[in-house]
């Protein structure tokens, strides 16, 4: 935007980085003081090891990297971070035992004699927490207390409140609600102004068109577009990362509804989730909108009896094919009810990160490839090759750890473990958070394909856009109630983001809108 | 036979190095120790060690860990010295009610640990303290001899060399890698180490199978204690005292992981037999018991940086580092 003349502040020449195999094989870039890059391509592409290449915690194999016109190679992140270079990492890494506030100065605590200085800290933590938004929020709160929105925030924070001159943020708005977002580019638009530098790698064409300047998109480890962001459009965009041209996705046609498969009435957990009602149908795929902690997840983990039912929690579920009540105690129970969840948190909750995909797959479903108590290789490779094919998962064998393979592989995986099962309700938790555009599309097709199949699909999602792309019918969540139906058709941002924000304005105190006051 | 060798001997590779470098070392220091009478007396004395480091390599995939294995031991040899002794069971018998005694105790772990979810480390702890004074009470704190009718058991069979305990925890070593590698049940134990909580929410009852880890660990030690009476020919109420730390050690030097979800049973006999190398060994060189502990000691450290570094090389040298660096440069930003 501004000072464009002399050289820019990175410049990445002919870098390659081979693990077994060639990750990178020859990525330009070329970033200005000022200038918000995006950073966009498959899974696969190689943006995270780009990244962490140039926030130190890689070292490429060979190539130039300039920063200001002096040559750069840092050997660690600390390296990287004296010289003005910072990153914000897409998996969070907050430590839950400890308070907000010592979260944000965990690097350099204020101590005098060895003791922390709890005044310094809460000043400080105060500072940075405005710059995100989240003035309201007591830095003694306990990290674990936050929702997985706002500990992204914190994070956000902890890496912007210090000087840098490169700031690298790797999928930052994959779990903020829309206000927070724009409290995120309010703070990137000042830094900019102060002449920073921002690589921003994202999947939100949103996103994108909101904040970037420039957008170079990586295919396979190479450089395959840049250019000024006025200038591109979506489609130019994917079909960079594609190597194929690209159609626009539509919305689904409309299926035929099936039959009631579970009610839920009146069905409370205190504190999360008050009297919720709610029908859901076969063939139908039913959308659950609402703020980062308006109970979308909650209400998901109570169907799955992901947590122990409180005292004083109310309310009936009915398996209406059966004309069953459906009280599961734990996972166990629902899984035999025929339903499945798969979680929003997938290095926690979902992966078994050191084990091989095969695994990670057959994992629910080992009867399937077992006799007698011993596992059938033949039959397990088999199984595995078909899902693999079926969802073209990319991996190098069947054998190769998860945690080696991205985002949209990782998920892919999940959703296998659970195709397998044949479950006929499927609980979907952000079933597209930090992936790419190509997965996001195959997501949806195969959202349509079960609901075809007669299967019941619930899905929770945080980009509106999702919604009314895969949605036959969207509820809408606020504060642990259901606030709003709404049909295919009768649908539109506004009203939903309404309903979203129902029982926040209802309450109009400062306190509790100051967070959501971009809503119009 | 690629498969074999892949199930058996891969993984192994590294571990094997280190045995025969050893071996070898002390071959050279010591003109007696690559003598067959050194090689029978040191195979027949790691039967105990080596069941119970089985049983601990299963605990220890699950993330848990079982403290009580040694007390255990003393438990269900005392047991078979008061069913033996004092009310003439027959033998067979005897053994079966060893191998009870440390899977009920063993079962109680799991339980406590499982439903109540109090870290194993406490509860095994209880265990640890329970059992040997169960073992007390049972012997009335003496040392039961009992004898040629359970010498046999741990004597090497002649022609063979091997004992029958010996030839009995080879099979478990075998069985039970076997168990781990290919088996639901061991699918599951590792599934469970590497991400309890993912393992839960995909609708797998996980209590059965822990319990099922811990069980397994008391069995085997009631196992070692039927060995063990054997090897003295009397029931020992202080028998294995500290003998956790040793199958810990063991099956750590082979590989496995404390934070679970990685593990191998064939890699901890080879821990069982690195130890039993050294401290024969050692003995053989004329190093005093103090020496013997202290040498022990680095070893079993150097085996597990050492397995460190070959797991992920690169991430363990960073956080090394970032370790160390932060304190030196804390004032400066």
């Amino acid at each position: 935007m501004t000072a464009q003349t002399g050289e820019p502040l990175l410049q990445i020449d002919q870098l390659h980085k081979s693990f077994t195999l060639p990750v990178l094989q020859g990525v330009h870039l070329a970033v200005n003081a000022g200038e918000v890059c995006a950073l966009m391509g498959a899974n696969g592409a190689g943006k995270s090891t780009l990244s962490n290449i140039i926030c130190g915690r890689l070292q490429p194999t060979s190539g130039d990297m300039q920063l200001a016109g002096k040559p750069y190679a840092p050997k660690s992140l600390a390296d990287a971070e004296r010289l003005g270079v910072r990153m914000v990492l897409q998996e969070l890494a907050p430590i839950n035992n400890l308070s907000v506030g010592e979260n944000l100065c965990l690097r350099d605590l204020p101590s005098r004699f060895g003791f922390v200085q709890y005044r310094q800290v809460e000043q400080y933590a105060r500072q940075a927490l405005a710059l995100v938004g989240l003035q309201d929020l007591d830095p003694a709160t306990p990290m674990h207390r936050l929702g997985i929105g706002q500990k992204q925030l914190v994070e956000i924070a902890t890496v912007i409140a210090r000087p840098c001159r490169l700031l690298i943020l790797d999928e930052p708005t994959a779990a903020l609600t829309d206000p927070q977002i724009e409290v995120l580019f309010q703070q990137i638009k000042k830094l900019q102004s102060r002449g920073v530098a921002v690589i921003y790698i994202s999947h939100r064409q949103s996103d994108i068109e909101t904040i970037a300047d420039k957008v170079t998109v990586l295919r396979d480890g190479k450089t395959v577009f840049s250019q000024c962001q006025q200038f591109t459009t979506g489609d130019d965009i994917i079909s960079h990362m594609t190597g194929v041209p690209v159609t626009k996705q539509a919305p689904f046609a409309v299926r035929p509804v099936g039959d009631l498969f579970l009610s839920l009435r009146g069905i409370t957990r205190p504190p999360l989730l008050n009297d919720i009602n709610l029908a859901i149908y076969r063939g139908e795929v039913l959308g659950l909108a609402g703020l980062i902690g308006s109970g979308r997840t909650e209400l998901l983990r109570a169907i799955m009896a992901a947590d122990p039912v409180p005292e004083s929690s109310a309310g009936i579920m009915t398996l209406a094919e059966d004309n069953k009540p459906y009280a599961p105690r734990s996972p166990v129970d629902a899984v035999a009810a025929g339903i499945g969840m798969i979680p929003e948190d997938r290095q926690h909750q979902a992966l078994l990160s050191a084990l091989p995909g095969s695994h990670n797959i057959t994992l629910g479903q080992l009867s399937d490839v077992a006799s007698f108590g011993w596992i059938k290789h033949h039959k397990e490779n088999q199984l595995v090759r078909n899902y693999q094919q079926q969802l073209s998962v990319q991996w190098a064998d069947p054998n190769q750890p998860v945690s080696q393979l991205s985002g949209g592989n990782q998920q892919k995986i999940i959703i296998a473990r659970w195709l397998l099962r044949d479950c006929e309700l499927l609980l979907f938790d952000e079933p597209t958070r930090g992936i790419d555009v190509q997965t996001k599309r195959l997501i949806y097709t195969l959202l349509d394909q079960l609901a075809k199949a007669g299967k019941a699909i619930v899905v929770v999602a945080s980009e509106w856009q999702e919604l009314t792309t895969v949605c036959d019918r969207i509820a809408v969540l606020s504060q642990g109630e259901i606030s709003g139906v709404f049909n295919r058709g009768q649908w539109s941002e506004r009203k939903l983001m309404a309903a979203a924000c129902a029982n926040f304005l209802a309450t109009t105190d400062a306190e509790t809108t100051s967070n959501h006051d971009a809503i119009e | 036979m690629t498969r074999l060798s892949s199930l058996f001997v891969k993984e192994s590779l590294g571990l094997g190095a280190v045995l025969l470098g050893l071996v070898f070392l002390f071959g050279l220091l010591s003109e007696h120790f690559l003598t067959l009478l050194t090689f029978t007396t040191l195979v027949n004395q790691i039967p105990p060690l080596l069941v119970i480091a089985i049983g601990m390599t299963f605990v220890l995939i699950i993330a848990g860990i079982d403290l009580s294995v040694g007390s255990l031991m003393a438990l269900s040899g005392a047991t078979i010295g008061l069913a033996l002794a004092d009310w003439q069971l027959p033998l067979a018998l005897c053994m079966v009610l060893a191998l009870l005694v440390g899977a009920f105790c063993g079962t109680i772990n799991g339980m406590v640990s499982a439903y109540w979810a109090v870290p194993s480390f406490i509860v095994t702890l209880g265990m640890l303290e329970i059992g040997r004074g169960a073992a007390y009470l049972v012997t009335g704190s003496q040392t039961k001899y009992l004898g040629q009718s359970v010498e046999f058991i741990a004597s090497p069979l002649p022609g063979l060399g091997l004992s029958p305990a010996l030839i009995v925890a080879l099979v478990l070593v075998i069985v039970a890698h076997l168990v781990l590698k290919r088996s639901v049940l061991g699918r599951y134990l590792v599934a469970i180490g590497s991400n309890e909580e993912a393992v839960r929410l995909s609708g797998i009852n996980i209590t059965p199978i822990k319990i099922i880890a811990f069980a397994f660990s008391g069995c085997m030690a009631g196992l070692a204690g039927l060995f063990h009476v054997g090897y003295l020919a009397s029931a020992d109420p202080n028998a294995g005292i500290g003998l956790e730390l040793s199958a810990i050690a063991a099956v750590v030097i082979g590989g496995t992981s404390l934070a679970g979800g990685r593990g191998s049973v064939v890699n901890s006999f080879l821990g069982v037999l690195i130890i039993a190398v050294l401290q024969t060994g050692l003995a053989q060189v004329g190093a005093s018991e103090p020496t013997k502990r202290v040498i022990t000691g680095l070893v079993i450290v150097l085996a597990v940086i050492l397995d460190a570094y070959r797991h992920g090389a690169q991430n363990w040298l960073g956080s090394m580092v970032r370790l160390l660096k932060p304190w030196g440069r804390s004032n400066q930003a």
